[in-house]
């Protein structure tokens, strides 16, 4: 079982992706795991052919479980026989075995019987009818069970036992879990600056002109290559506090902060957005956005952040200052784009301006690096003009 | 098509978006963003629908011009497709 974050504790494998004997690649996703933030596709750390799937669908294990053992294809002896040494262990979900046990495999297991789908608004609403999920009849495709399945079925009478916590309250409780570790532990600084929009909002204007609606940018994804440019700039925000040491990560993968419906939140991570063309990035939100909200995310998507990125606009607030997500070592903000008086070159003007935000473990890096990389996000953004 | 066939495409659209937050009840002057909290990816995501179920485009500088139900149908009902 995976540790998809640092609040997380243990996770209820919901299915296998996989059966034994089946060939896995690094990536590939072989499990659903429910957890505080919604179901989670678990992808495979290793190469291999799944030996043995130990973890029942409906068991729930604290991280570091062993889920299921992998035989890494490049140790498997060339022959069945003979004596084979033991290949060492694979780190991660995957436990390898030793050789000697290559032949023969495990039949597959029988499915098993309770493998039950339910959407996560069936969820919420039976948590808030103290409904116990598995007396509900699902309806939907594959018996999946729907929020009118839960709403047709009567919650069963007397209280409803030690505390049956909602979807929404666990999330709440990472949430509050990671956020208070953030300001017990990390001591944060604060920067903010204004940026003209002016040139970004042009270049997104007659992007979006000669496109169809479907494929129309959001001012989002502009910001959001800027940060990844200004981290190659200043790679000191782009990392981790680990065991007392600063480690800067080796690729821009940001964590995007994407409002619940209902309340909550996730930041799954979009990966390599330095390297990412706008147009890719937009593909990205479309594609992540829904998944975070439906509680469909892949493991790699929590684990691989290595700043956050949070933007507020829509809401119509001026700043927003935010709390790190440890064990990164920086957060940025970004308020709405709104008209604002600019003096630029002894004259006053009218500009849409955005107020652009960092908030920094001083532990990592100090005010001048923070400032240094605010002045590098207003100088991208500047210069979209000529993208 | 008529002004209540488009409304109805437009609530049935909202409502996929927001289902919690009754679209049904929207008033016809209230602001839709704010009223059903829909941020500007959600927006964006409806207005793809549509420009699919009514073959009408939405350049995006008439965007303001859809944000209240009102509005939206003023826009749309001489746009859409019979």
């Amino acid at each position: 079982m995976p540790s998809l974050g640092a609040d997380m504790e243990a996770g209820t494998l919901v299915q296998w992706r996989v059966a034994a004997g089946d060939t896995v690649a690094r990536g590939d996703i072989v499990a659903e795991v429910d957890t505080d933030k919604g179901v989670i596709e678990i992808e495979c750390f290793e190469s291999g052919v799944v030996e043995r799937l130990v973890v029942e669908p409906g068991a729930k294990v604290p991280v570091g479980t062993v889920l299921a053992e992998i035989r890494s294809t490049d140790q498997l002896p060339p022959h069945p026989t003979g004596g084979a040494t033991a290949p060492s262990s694979a780190p991660a979900a995957a436990a390898s075995v030793p050789a000697s046990t290559a032949v023969p495999l495990e039949p597959p297991r029988p499915t098993p019987e309770r493998r039950v789908r339910v959407s996560p608004l069936a969820r919420k609403r039976a948590a808030e009818m103290g409904l116990d999920l598995s007396m509900v009849q699902g309806t939907g495709p594959g018996g999946a069970i729907q929020v009118a399945d839960v709403e047709r079925a009567e919650p069963k009478v007397g209280p409803p036992g030690p505390a049956q916590a909602s979807p929404l309250d666990s999330m709440r409780r990472a949430i509050a879990a990671a956020m208070a570790r953030s300001k017990r532990e990390i001591p944060h600084y604060y920067l903010q600056t204004r940026i003209d929009m002016s040139q970004a909002q042009a270049w997104l204007r007659a992007q979006n002109q000669q496109r169809p609606i479907e494929q129309r940018l959001l001012p989002v994804v502009v910001l959001l290559k800027a940060v990844a440019s200004a981290l190659r700039d200043v790679p000191q925000l782009n990392g981790f506090w680990i065991d007392g040491e600063h480690r800067l990560a080796d690729a821009i993968h940001v964590g995007f902060a994407i409002a619940m419906k209902g309340g909550g939140l996730l930041a799954p991570a979009i990966h390599d957005v330095d390297r990412r063309s706008c147009d890719e990035l937009m593909a990205d939100l479309r594609d992540l956005i829904p998944r975070a909200r439906a509680g469909r995310l892949r493991s790699s998507e929590f684990t691989d952040g290595t700043i956050t990125v949070t933007s507020l606009g829509d809401g119509g607030v001026e700043s927003v200052l935010g709390v790190i997500y440890p064990p990164q070592v920086a957060i940025v903000g970004f308020g709405s784009i709104a008209d604002q008086p600019w003096a630029e070159h002894g004259m006053v003007g009218v500009r849409p301006v955005i107020t652009a935000s960092l908030a920094a473990d001083h532990r990592a890096t100090d005010g001048h690096v923070g400032a240094r990389f605010l002045d590098a996000v207003a100088h991208h953004l500047r210069a979209m003009e000529n993208s | 098509m008529t002004e209540n066939d488009i409304r109805r495409v437009i609530v049935d659209g909202l409502t996929q978006l927001a289902p919690e937050s009754h679209p049904e009840r929207l008033r016809g002057d209230q602001p839709i963003r704010a009223s059903l909290d829909i941020d500007s990816f959600d927006f964006l995501t409806f207005l793809v629908g549509l420009h699919k179920s009514l073959g009408v485009e939405i350049p995006e500088a008439d965007y303001g011009k859809l944000e209240t139900l009102d509005g939206m149908v003023r826009y749309l009902l001489p746009r859409a497709r019979s």
